[in-house]
Parts: structure tokens; sequence; C-alpha cells
């Protein structure tokens, strides 16, 4: 670990530092007899965090095992135990990891895939919670992780929206689910809740999420001095810390190097910006870098995408009927109906100042996917941008064709130039 | 003045030079793809006929999935446009294109000026493109040149999944081993071919004139199955395999004229 204090780190390394900090923090609690939480990525910490729980993330763990080449081993064990290639990648590469783990605490010995895994150390859960905000999978999954291990598994039952704005219904429903989480914390903890630490978590959480909305507005300049594909790498924070100061801290120190970044007319483009394109969907973990070279070798810069925004969790952490936060946990926009998941990547498009959009048709991701095509045709209609889609996966490196990938966007980059050329004559 | 367009594909390496951006002074398709001796093979071709070489020319443009490998090369597009640029060409009231390739299928909406408006692509599956054919080809033992022969004689074409290749191979050996004539397998084979083709064609919307190109094009069996799944013409560009040489020969003019409007 570094040898700099946080206070005098850049975001970058305090990225690091947080992250690395994290899975000490769950190491150290499991080896000192504190619970360990493994949560859904948009699952609601704050009633975890305010019982002192230490949580792990398996989907940012994932695409972490991804990013670092080594999902083809977890995968393996996954396929072995019979789960198919068509389901989630996350879930598959988490459920292998799951199964390393646990042959190592039965058996006293390390799996030589665990052993030489490049993932980040983390120790199994002592309880899960899921919740169904961003997809169904995630149930099922849980519910596997739960039963596999024999430790409770709490589920935060989100309705889908097929109409927008939220009904005060539903948010009532969510509410209740809140409060059940909170009953079935006391049982596991053995201890009554503490409400208090509670609405100071919900405060740090508004804090963080308000610091990481600060990073995501920053794309709305030009040129931008936000990469968006850095919004998938600060990712990893909002989804383990944001109810932690660890995300505040490091997103507004990225936030303040950024505007710093824009008021000296910098880019955090090295080379001409040339166009800029909004990314639909979940990264290509595996090929991250090769994914944002294609685009970066064109002149095309990232400037929008809905997935970090889902993290957008905004609410009023006075309100103690919940019910504010109920809705912030419930309109993550892959929960709501099409016109309303057309009017957000509207709205992205237009706050990127986007010429093109590349849809990941994501074979793990169903729920995001297969609206895609849809999707596709009516913001076309709508602002008559280009658009391409690619065929890829977010943790299956054997789903994704880098050939196919770069031609695609090739052609995007073409189809843009041709707008761009049509519209000056 | 020359420009040389070179399309490196899966399968086969195809080499087109133009002449003050019209006229087609040479060419040449040699049956290897990228990372064979097919690019330099396919410029020998073009060497031996015209005395022409890449040094030669004003303006060397590639595409294909070799496209990139080609150290002659000023500049690489993709063969979504290329092949645009190409039947365009070829055929100015072409306003859908459906791009056959050895591991690609493709279909392209054009405007009025023959700008791109959409496309859309096969996945990461060899069901409906030339790999298909191939794969057919050998487990029915009839050669490629000869399938759209077959084709015509066929009375009731068998009916073959277009979903993946591999299911598709399998369910070929079982109407073989029923006894059902090559000619209603080979024709069943051409429809599962154009059901793909013709999937893409609808989602980017199929307006007149409709215009095949790419290598399969050349059997005009599956031209036929294309032609009969959509329920209009079909034109078929001239050379088709060369399309998208012909496109890159065709912007690499372009690349010399913008050039020399903005010196």
């Amino acid at each position: 670990m570094s040898e700099k204090m946080p206070s005098q780190m850049k975001a970058k390394e305090l990225l690091a530092y947080y992250q690395a900090k994290l899975d000490e923090e769950a190491r150290q609690a499991k080896a000192n007899g504190k619970l360990v939480c493994w949560s859904a990525s948009v699952a609601p910490p704050e009633m975890c965090v305010a019982m002192d729980i230490a949580m792990v993330y398996p989907e940012t763990h994932a695409a972490g095992i991804g990013a670092r080449k080594g999902a083809l081993d977890m995968l393996d064990v996954a396929d072995r135990l019979g789960y198919s290639v068509d389901c989630c990648s996350y879930g598959r590469v988490n459920i292998g990891y799951m199964e390393l783990l646990k042959e190592e605490a039965m058996s006293g010995k390390t799996p030589e895939a665990l052993a030489n895994s490049p993932a980040a150390r983390v120790p199994l859960p002592d309880l899960v919670i899921t919740c169904n905000n961003i997809c169904n999978t995630l149930l099922k999954w849980y519910e596997n992780l739960a039963a596999e291990l024999n430790i409770p598994c709490i589920v935060i039952d989100v309705p889908f929206n097929h109409t927008m704005p939220v009904s005060e219904e539903s948010k009532e429903y969510i509410a209740d689910q809140f409060r059940n989480a909170i009953s079935q914390l006391e049982v596991i903890c053995g201890r009554p809740f503490d409400y208090e630490k509670f609405h100071q978590v919900r405060q740090q959480t508004q804090r963080s999420i308000a610091q990481w909305n600060r990073i995501a507005a920053m794309s709305q300049y030009k040129p931008s001095p936000l990469n968006g594909f850095d919004l998938f790498n600060y990712m990893a924070l909002v989804v383990c810390a944001r109810s932690r100061d660890y995300a505040e801290i490091t997103f507004k120190k990225f936030a303040d190097e950024l505007e710093e970044l824009y008021k000296q007319g910098g880019s955090a483009f090295k080379g001409a910006e040339q166009n800029r394109v909004t990314w639909e969907g979940i990264a290509v973990w595996p090929y991250l870098g090769q994914t944002f070279k294609a685009l970066k070798n064109q002149g095309s810069i990232m400037t929008g995408s809905a997935y970090p925004n889902m993290w957008d969790l905004s609410y009023d952490a006075e309100d103690e009927s919940l019910h504010s936060m109920a809705e912030a946990y419930t309109r993550t926009y892959i929960n709501t109906c099409l016109e309303n998941k057309v009017n957000v990547l509207l709205k992205i498009m237009e706050k990127g100042q986007c010429d093109g959009v590349l849809y990941h048709l994501n074979r793990s991701c169903k729920l995001m996917s297969f609206l895609n095509v849809e999707t596709a045709e009516l913001i076309q209609e709508k602002n008559g941008l280009p658009y391409v889609s690619f065929d890829g996966d977010q943790t299956d490196p054997r789903n994704f064709a880098p050939a196919q990938y770069e031609t695609r966007v090739q052609a995007l980059g073409e189809m843009m130039d041709q707008a761009q050329q049509t519209g000056q004559e | 003045m020359y420009t040389m367009g070179i399309d490196v594909g899966s399968s086969s390496s195809k080499v087109v030079v133009l002449q003050d951006g019209v006229q087609v002074v040479a060419q040449a398709v040699v049956q290897a793809g990228t990372g064979s001796s097919g690019p330099g093979r396919a410029l020998e071709q073009v060497r031996q006929f015209s005395g022409l070489t890449p040094e030669d020319m004003d303006f060397v443009l590639a595409t294909g999935y070799g496209r990139t490998t080609l150290p002659m090369a000023q500049k690489q597009m993709s063969e979504i446009t290329c092949h645009a640029k190409g039947v365009f060409f070829q055929e100015p009231s072409a306003r859908t294109i459906i791009d056959i390739g050895g591991q690609d299928v493709k279909a392209i909406s054009l405007d009025d000026r023959g700008n791109i408006r959409q496309f859309y692509m096969n996945d990461k599956c060899a069901a409906g493109t030339g790999r298909f054919l191939e794969v057919m080809s050998r487990v029915l033992e009839v050669d490629l040149e000869e399938m759209a022969s077959y084709h015509f004689r066929s009375q009731s074409p068998a009916s073959v999944s277009s979903t993946c290749t591999v299911f598709a191979e399998s369910e070929v050996i079982s109407l073989l081993s029923k006894g059902t004539p090559k000619e209603d397998i080979i024709a069943g084979v051409h429809f599962s071919v154009a059901a793909k083709a013709c999937a893409l064609a609808q989602r980017v919307g199929v307006r007149s004139e409709v215009v095949m190109c790419g290598g399969v094009a050349q059997n005009s069996g599956v031209a036929d199955a294309i032609q009969r799944e959509l329920g209009q013409r079909l034109l078929v560009t001239h050379d088709p395999q060369l399309t998208g040489a012909l496109g890159a020969a065709l912007l690499a003019y372009e690349e010399i004229m913008r050039k020399g409007k903005s010196a």
C-alpha cells in the first residue's frame, strides 16, 4: 500500500487505495468474527453499513477479475457446475469464485485456480443481500449463493416501473421491504437496529452521490475533460463505498481535478477530439483497453453512458418514511418502461453532445441488451444520430470478437464523418 | 491518376485499380484471405496484367478484416462504407444492399446520394455466411460453383435451420441419410442463407432497388432464394466479389480530391 497519506493522493491513487482498503477491511472483519455481506451492486447498502457489516460486491469483483484477464478460470468452474454460457457472466465468475473459496474452507487447501487468480482476495459471506432493480438474475444468483453456503439471503423486491413517475404504492411497498430487511438484520446481528447510524449513513450516501454526479456532469463540456471510460473505473467506488466517505473523498478529488483541467483549457483526450459517442451497456471488462483504443484511434471520445448513471441514487436523507430512498432505488433506468429508458438515454446524449451511439448487445445482460434493438430505433427517430451495435459480453471473453467490434466502430466513425460533411455542405 | 482499393477478407483477397476515379484498369481476386499469401498474390496478378504496383498509385485504401495488415495502404476504411460506395457507383438506384461475404452478412440502407442511412450485420455466428455454404458444400460433396445448378432443379426445397451452422449441418446429414434429393437440400440451404440476409434487410427497411454483392452473390441460387424471400427484384452487381475493393478505390480517389481541395 502507498506510503502517502490519502490527503496527498491524486484521485487515481485514492481509487486504488480505497479499493484495496475495502478488501482488506472485509478480510479483517472475517478474521475478527464480524459479519461479511455480499451485495448486489444497486441493492441499498445503507442498512447493512448502519449495522457495521463489511460489504463485498460480487459484480464489481467479477468485473475486476475480467479486467485482469482472470475470468476464464472462474467460468470453467461454473461450466463444470452446469451453468450455461447464456447465464450472466458476472454470476458465473462469482459462483466459480465462491465455489473455490468454499473448497478451500472445507479442505484447508487453496485450489490452484484460486491461488493463481489475479482476483482481489475477498472472504466468504455470512449473509447476502440482493435487489431486482437492475435484473432478475440477481435473485436466483444470490439465492444460489445462500443455498450453497447455508446463509441468510435478504431480498429487496422492487416492482418494475411500467409507467413513470413511480407510484406512491410502489414507494410504500419498497419502504416496507427496507423495514423488513431491518428486522432480518436485527435477527442476524442479534442486536437492535441502529437508527441513528442509519440516518448518518443515508446522509453520507448522499454526499458521495453528489460528488459522483459532479464527475458525470463534466462530460457536457467541449472538449471534454472527462473520458467516459474513466467512469467505468471509478464506478467501483460508487458501487462498493457510496455509503462510506471513501467514495466522497475520491470523487471530490477527481471532480476537482477535472474542473481544474477544464479551467486550464485541457481535455481528457490526448489528441484532437473529433467526435463524441454514447456507449450504451456494460463495459466489456476483459477488453476494456481495446474497446477504448478502437474509439480513441479514430478520435472518438465517449461522453455519454447511462450505465454509470445508474448510481445517481439521489434522495432526501431526512425523509424518515424512506419513500424518497425507495424512489431512488427503483427509478434505475433499466427498471423502467421503454419510453422512460429512451428519454433517459436521449438526455444523456444531449448532455454529452454526442454524435453517435454504440450499443453493446451483451450476451450476459438480457435486460439491458434485449431492449436495445428497439431502443436504438426509437432514439434514432428522435435525434437522428447514427448508431451501431456489437455483440459482446461483460466478463466472458469468449463472447467478444475484437475484429468485429473494430469494424463496427470504424463504420460508426465513418457515418459520423459523413453526417458532419453533409451538415457542412 | 491511379488509385487502388484492396479488400482483404476472411477467405479471399481482392484488388481494383482505378484510373481517374472512373475506369477500372486492373482487378484481381485470389481465394485466400487475411493472414495468407492472398493479398500478395492478388497484387502480383495486378502487376502482371497491367504492370501497375502500389508504388505507382496516388492513393491506396484498404478494407476488409485484413485492412490493418497492409503496409502499402495509406488509409483503412470499413467494408460497410466501401461496399456502399462500390454498389452505388455501379447502380445509383440502389437503396438497399445485401452483402454476403466469407464470414459476414450485412444489410445496408442508402439514401439517394449513396450515404449510409443504417446498416446491420450478423452476430458472432457463421449461419448465413459464405463459410456456412462452404461447410454445406463439403457435407453434400457438391462444389460451390455447382450449387446454383442444383438449386434450379429443385422441386421441393427442404427446410434447413438458419440459426446455427452446426445445427444446419446435422439437419443436412439427416436429410441425406433419409434420401432427400441433393437439389432440394441445396435449395433449402440457399433459403436458409436467404432467411438470415432478409431478416437483416428487413431491419434496415427494404427499399428498391435491392442490390446484392459479395462473394456469395456469385451463387445465383442464393440470389434467387433472396429474391423469392423478399418478394421483389434483386439486382446483382457486376463482379460482386470485387465491389468492396472497387468502393475502396473510389474512396481513395475521393481522398485525393479532398486533399486537392484543401491544399
